[in-house]
Order: structure tokens, then sequence, then C-alpha cells
């Protein structure tokens, strides 16, 4: 996950009592989940593997910053990776977070194209030590308790500041449609609805639908297409659900988020070699360089 | 070449490094496997090798699970998942251990095998009136433990049930008589576990059973399909927990609130051992769905200290509960079994080591299981320790294998998909997806672990031929046939009692302790043997229930390895005697009474 960050600058207005850049509205956020998460339920079974991961996560972003774009970077985006990765991954050894951060990191400057990395960071980590470490790695499923007010107080603030960055259409879209290809699914294989939807009441999810799939820098830009492109990861995750793939939502993400990119960038490119070309429409670019 | 091309080829290769990671680790894992081997080879390899002899020795039980109420017809394979179980007892106290196992499915017998001494076992279950005792109404069978509770020198019989726990009286070997109704025990308990252990020091027998399902249910007659645990890592809703304190007439009091025990969890397994030296037996219990809970005996009180131990904070699926002195230290370690599936569920096994420099009230315990070696068992269900090649180290046997139906179908989707879902999804059983003859974690590979003494444990089940794949549930160990060396029994749900007879490399020696209370509980129940020989030491406890619905032989056996000078052995007696044996002598066992 990266830091997700408004596409157009807030209107002058007299300043609030408060305020909070949002750059730091994102590490703050996941950090309150971690918290939150970590007091009421423990789900940290260690402090030291997420203090890991975090480390981790922005010690190569500092170091592949000063490599490739000469400067140090600031270190909001790849907290919320590590961050991410301390809560989504679960093993009970030390190195897959380590080396999940890594490759989180490190795959946001080799797999770039046209300046633009493909996968949402910490979405390519997990997945790809998922499929590569499953003796040792698995995700987080059950660790947070299933009560309804934990889920609450995220759903609530995680809104609230989804609308504030100006994506929270993203995440309506996808709720909607999980809900819709959940009865969807309880209709065409004869599974009790309520076992359909109980994922998206799970605390992998929230993570998920607030961080992942509205990552800036790893969505495309124009509104509806978003909106089209959270469809159908919903859509290719329910497919990989009928076929009982326990981490549909992920390799949905994997699968359909760098394909959206990639048509985007082709689609740029055509538009600036013919610039009177009508194409995609054009919203100002995600903030930051990662 | 530029320098920003150069940068970029070897963050290139990092990156590629990064990715091959996890499989280079896979390769060097994998180096360690457990292979077949012929018997010769693991006996000059490991020093041991076990035979699966079953049915030589006239033994053809075979679990059958329980079938519970139709409602639950679409995961009866997941709530009705547990019941083998097996429990060791000289029930006739001719010298030879028996074997005494339940069935779960209403109508069927528990079995009691007589040891014939001669490599053989006949079932007496029948006519000594422990064999029908899961009739319609009165629930089923879960496990069994086997205590002295009137000191008349004869081990008597506690039933552990869904349903009607019994009580058994042993009438000195010649049959079993029902004192249930006389003892006051409740009319319905859904438990899993229970031990026998004299936790208040008065010579008698005390009785601790853990409830699994709230005991206001009757699992083949419920108004509710509201049964599942309302939370898959933080149930509170589970069966209560009892403490029958044995008044000395054969009758018990339930004073579990009195004494500070208070739990709603979903218990699996305990076991107690007096785990800082103060005389009392300490509790764990391992839960399912939560935390484990120890609790601090201080001879009157029980105070749950497993947050602050360490044992008590992360939540698992606790299914086992057995103490070791792994590194011949003289302290115990604490084994908790749990679930791991590849790539969707890997919590782990918890081997609970004590910290250095912390003991008494401020002990604490740090999970050491990864370090060891023994994280990674499945799906796993009971552990013993014991020295299975006699070379002086405790090594660990651990059964696993949940639900082994289709081999080629697993239920892991459908059960992952809910157990993370929110609690009123979770609670409610007709919210699960129905089984349809899936496996769940089934057909898997046993660990036989093997302790090197310096920290490391290597799995050798598949090399000293240990190769079944049932539904491992309960391990008890025991020396069946008075050798010197620990056999294993293993009882599988829905699957056949299993008998690995041990063969042990000859230059490796043994002893062994038969000890019998006299100011103490006659069983000798928390008597712990300090065996010194070598410059080392190693520390057992007679045990009144271990492990996962089990209870092994109370007979304790000690491997010296080769040329073994034996200094003395400590025995500390719940009574608070102590007694030294000096230069005991090798193998041989010692059949001691506690002194006046």
């Amino acid at each position: 996950m990266s830091t997700p960050s408004s596409q157009t600058p807030a209107p002058a207005r007299s300043k609030p009592f408060f305020h909070l850049d949002n750059r730091y509205i994102g590490p703050a956020f996941i950090t309150c989940i971690l918290l939150v998460g970590h007091l009421s339920f423990g789900i940290l079974e260690s402090y030291q593997k997420t203090l890991l991961a975090i480390v981790v996560a922005i010690a190569v972003e500092l170091a592949l910053g000063r490599i490739f774009v000469h400067k140090w970077l600031h270190p909001a985006s790849a907290y919320i990776t590590g961050i991410s990765v301390g809560i989504l991954v679960r093993s009970p050894a030390f190195w897959p977070y380590a080396l999940c951060s890594a490759i989180s990191i490190t795959s946001k400057y080799v797999l770039r194209i046209k300046g633009r990395h493909l996968w949402n960071p910490s979405n390519f980590g997990i997945s790809v030590l998922l499929f590569l470490a499953p003796e040792t790695v698995a995700s987080l499923s059950i660790q947070w308790g299933n009560y309804l007010w934990p889920m609450l107080v995220i759903w609530v603030l995680g809104s609230v500041i989804i609308w504030r960055l100006r994506r929270f259409h993203i995440t309506a879209i996808y709720v909607a449609s999980f809900v819709l290809f959940a009865f969807l699914r309880s209709w065409m294989i004869g599974t009790p609805w309520r076992s359909e939807i109980a994922p998206i009441t799970g605390p992998m999810y929230q993570l998920f639908i607030f961080f992942m799939i509205t990552d800036p820098k790893t969505t495309v830009r124009s509104r509806k297409w978003q909106c089209i492109v959270v469809f159908l990861i919903a859509l290719v995750e329910m497919i990989m659900r009928l076929h009982q793939i326990v981490y549909a939502p992920f390799y949905a993400l994997f699968i359909v988020g760098p394909i959206a990119m990639l048509i985007e960038i082709l689609l740029d490119s055509r538009r600036k070699s013919s610039p009177h070309q009508a194409g995609m429409p054009h919203i100002t670019a995600a903030k930051g360089t990662t | 070449m530029t320098g920003s091309r150069i940068a970029k080829i070897i963050v290139t290769l990092f990156f590629l490094g990064l990715l091959a990671t996890p499989l280079v680790l896979k390769r060097m894992a994998g180096a360690h496997d457990s292979r077949k081997v012929d018997a010769q080879t693991a006996l000059a390899r490991h020093g041991f090798y076990l035979q699966e002899v079953s049915h030589a020795a006239g033994v053809n039980f075979v679990h059958h699970a329980p079938v519970l109420d139709h409602k639950l017809d679409a995961i009866m394979p997941e709530v009705a998942s547990m019941g083998a179980s097996v429990s060791i007892v000289d029930f006739d106290r001719d010298g030879w251990p028996d074997i005494y196992v339940t069935n779960s499915a209403i109508g069927s017998k528990n079995a009691l095998y007589r040891n014939m001494h001669d490599g053989t076992f006949k079932d007496v279950a029948e006519e000594m009136g422990i064999a029908d005792v899961n009739q319609p109404g009165t629930g089923v069978s879960t496990g069994a433990v086997w205590g002295d509770y009137d000191n008349d020198g004869y081990d008597d019989l506690f039933l552990i049930k869904w349903g009607r726990p019994e009580l058994f009286h042993n009438d000195h070997g010649h049959g079993f008589t029902r004192v249930t109704d006389q003892a006051g025990l409740p009319p319905w308990i859904n438990a899993n576990t229970a031990i026998w252990f004299d936790y208040d020091g008065d010579g008698l027998l005390d009785l601790f059973v853990g409830g699994y399902y709230d005991e206001t249910i009757d699992l083949w007659n419920i108004s509710t399909t509201r049964i599942m645990p309302d939370s898959f890592e933080y149930a509170k809703n589970g069966g209560r927990k009892y403490l029958f304190h044995n008044l000395g007439n054969g009758k018990f009091e339930e004073v579990s609130a009195k004494v500070g025990i208070n739990s709603r969890r979903w218990a699996l397994a305990a076991a107690a051992a007096d785990l800082r030296g103060t005389g009392h037996p300490d509790l764990f219990v391992a839960n399912d769905y939560g935390v484990s809970e120890l609790y601090f005996n201080d001879g009157k009180r029980f105070h749950e200290v497993g947050q602050k131990t360490g044992v008590g904070f992360a939540p698992k699926s606790g299914m086992n509960a057995a103490f070791g002195d792994i590194l011949n230290q003289g302290k115990y370690a604490v084994y908790v079994s749990n679930i791991s599936e590849d790539g969707i569920l890997i919590q782990g096994n918890n081997l609970w080591v004590p910290k250095q420099g912390t003991n008494g009230e401020a002990l604490q315990y740090e999970n050491l299981a990864r370090d060891f070696g023994v994280e990674l068992g499945g799906w796993s269900f009971g552990a013993q320790f014991g020295d299975l090649n006699n070379d002086g180290t405790l090594d660990l046997y651990l059964t696993n294998g949940y639900i082994s139906l289709d081999h080629n179908r697993s239920y892991w989707y459908d059960f992952s998909k809910v157990a993370g879902g929110n609690s009123t999804i979770i609670g409610d059983a007709k919210n699960w997806p129905a089984f349809e003859g899936r496996s769940l974690s089934g057909y898997q590979s046993k660990k036989v672990w093997l302790n090197d003494g310096a920290g490391k444990f290597i799995d050798v089940a598949q090399s000293v031929g240990v190769n079944d794949t049932y539904d491992g549930r309960a391990v008890a160990l025991v020396d069946l046939w008075n050798r010197g060396v620990l056999d294993v029994v293993v009882a599988n749900q829905n699957g056949p009692l299993l008998i690995y007879k041990n063969t042990v490399a000859p230059e490796n020696q043994w002893i062994e302790f038969e000890l019998e209370g006299t100011a103490s509980n006659r069983s000798a129940i928390g008597a712990q043997v300090r065996l010194f020989w070598n410059g080392q030491q190693q520390v057992q406890e007679v045990s009144g229930g271990s492990g996962f619905a089990a209870q092994n032989d109370r007979r304790l056996h000690f491997g010296l390895g080769k040329n073994p000078h034996i200094e003395k052995a400590e025995i500390r007696w719940p009574s608070g005697k102590t007694q030294v044996i000096d230069n005991p002598a090798p193998q041989q066992l010692h059949k001691i009474k506690e002194p006046a």
C-alpha cells in the first residue's frame, strides 16, 4: 500500500484548529488500526516482527530512492507498506516480514513502465510470498476477533478519511460489488449467503478496501475508470472464489490492477504521440514519487 | 554503460534474489526431511525404531465418531471431530500396564485392554463393567483419566464425556462400580479434558474438568444452531470449568469459583505440574479458539497468570498440554499444539520454555518452538514428551490430522471464509457451508521429533516407522512390556488404535520408577523425581492426565544414554516429604513407597 493522497489541491480556506497534512493521514489511520487491533485483540504476535517490517520497508525505500531519485524520500509511503506487511503477514518466522517489505518496496523501482509502477507494493509483496512460501506464510484472517465494534470503528474512520481523500467511491463500489457477487455466489453454489458475506466482515478486508484498492499510485486516474476497474477486481475475485482460492482479493488486485495501469499507460503514450486524440479522461496525477 | 543503468541492473538482480529467497529456504529446510529407511538403518541412525503391532497384539479397536443432532448434519465432521482417547493404567495391579480407549458413537463400547504379559492384550471392558458407557441419552465418551481417589490402592476411572460424566470405582481389579451419583458430579458436561491432581495437598486426589461446548447444550437435541464459538481466537462462550474437591468420603465438592477458576474458554487440554518448585501443582489449560491459561496454585487458590507469564497472550487453537524437561535443566517446558496449514493458517505450535533468570512468582515463558524445530506439525493434536531412544533427552511424539475424507477436495476455503467473519456468522452452525465429504487437513504425516539435547529437534517419523496418516487425537507413552523402552499408543478419530512397539539400541540404558504414596495420594500423582546422572539432571512428575485426551503410564521412565553413572534420585512427594535414593541401579524398575 502506498500513501493515499488527494488528487487535487484543496481549495484555500481558513486554517482549521487541527490540520493534518494529507500525507500523514494514511500513516496515522493505519497506525490507529494497528493500535486498536493490538490493544483490543493482540493481533501482533510480536512487536518485533511489525517493527522489522516497517524498518526494512523504510530502509529499502531510502536506499533505492537515493539511488534512483538522488534524494531521501519521505518515509510515509514506506511506513504504510511496512505496517501493512506487519499486520497482514502472519508467520511464526521473522524473515517473511523483512522479505515481504523488501520485495514490496523494491517492486516499485523494478516493475515500472513509463515512470509508473504497476503493482500496489504490499499487494505485490504479500501475493508473491503467499504464492512462494505458503508453508511459512499466511495472511491475517482470524486474528482480530470476530466482533463488530472494532470493524465499525475502522469503517467509520476509514470512510471519513477516504472521503476526504476523494477515493470513497472506490471503496463503496468495491463493497457493493462484493456484496452483489456474494449473493450471486450463494445462489449459484447453494452456500449460506452469510458465509459468502463473512469475509468482508473480517479484518483483512478492511485493510484491503481502505488501503490497497485505493492506492493513488496504482489506480487509474479517471474516476469513472476507477469504478470500472474496482468492479472488475471484485468480479475476478468472485471467479477466483468460485474456484475456492483463499486469497482471492489479493490475487484479483494483483492481476487486474496492473492490467488497468498498463492500458492507461498505453493510452497515455498514444495521447502524447497524437495530442488531439480523445482517450481516457486525464485527471491530475497522484502526488508523490515512489 | 551509465551509472544509472548499472544501478538498475544491480537492483533488478537484488529483486530477483529476493524473489528466489523463499525457494532457497524451502530447499534448505527440505534437506532435513525424514525419509523412510529400514529398521536396522533407523536403529543405527537414530537409536530406535517403532513397529505398529496392534493386530499382532490382539487389538482391533476402531473408534467411531458421534452423530449429533441432524441440524448439524452439514458440518457434522467438524462438530463431531473429537472423542478418541487413550489412557494407561495398571487396573489390576499385576505389574503390567493396561490400555483404556474411548469410543464415541451412541451405543458404541469403550475397551479396556488387559495386558496378557505375552505381547497380547484382551478386551475386558465388558466384564469389568466399563464398556457400555455410551448409551442413548447419556452422551458419549471423549476421554478417561485414572486416579486412586479413595486411596485403596487401585486406580479409579473418571470418564470424560459430551454428556453425563461418570466415575467408576475400581473394585480391586475385579470390576468397576459406578459411583457418579454418590460423588455428586453434575448431570451433563461437554468436556474434552480432565485431570486428577491433589491441588491442596491433603492426600486426596481432586479432579479438574474443562468444558468445551456449553454444558447446557445437549448435542443430540439442540434447540438452536448457535452453538459454535463466537470467535475463532477470542471465544468465551464455551463450557465452564469444574474443580471437584475430594471430600474423602466418596463425595466431591465443586469449588472452581471459590478457588479462582472462572473461564468459559473452549478447553481442550489440561495438565498439572509444579512449575515453580512450591510443592503445589500449577494448572495449564490449552484452549481452542483462544489463549492458553496458566493458573499458579498457592495451595488454596489459583491465580491466572497466562498474560503475565507470556503463555496467554497470542490466541491460537490450543489442543495439547504436555510438560517436559527438554534441556535436562530441571525445568519444565510446556508444549501446546495448534493449527498450521500451508498458506492458510500458520499458527505454529508453542514450546513454552522458561526464560533464563525467571522463576517463582516472576516465572516467564518464551515460545521457542521455531528455534527448537517443533513448530509446524499440521493440524496438531496430542503430543507427549518421552525418551524414545533412551539417549538421556526427552523426545516429542506428535499426532495430527483433522478430518480425512475425500483426498482431492478440501474444506479449507470454506473454513477460512467463515472463520474470519463476524461473530454472528461464525457462531451459528447454519451459516457454515456443508462439508460434502471434503477433507480438512486430512491424511497428515505424524511427527517424531528427536531431541539432540542441544536445542534442536529433528523429525524422524518416516525413518523410524511412523507412517500412518490417520486423524490422530491422543498419544500415550508407556513401557507396555516392561522392557525398559517407551512404546507409543495412538488413538485415532474414526480410525484404529495404533500400538507402536519400540526397539531401542541396547547400549542406551534406562531406569524407571513406580511410586506409591502413603501420606500423599496413593497414585503418587504430583510426585516428582529428579534424577542426577553423568553430571546432568532431569525432572519428571507423575501425571494424572496430559497431552490431548490422554494419560501416560504413571511409571516414570528415564533414558540414560551409554555408560551412565547415576548419582541419585531425589523424590519429592506431594505431601512435601523428600526422599533421596543414592546410586539407583540402571536397567531396573524401582518400586518406591513413600516413607512414613
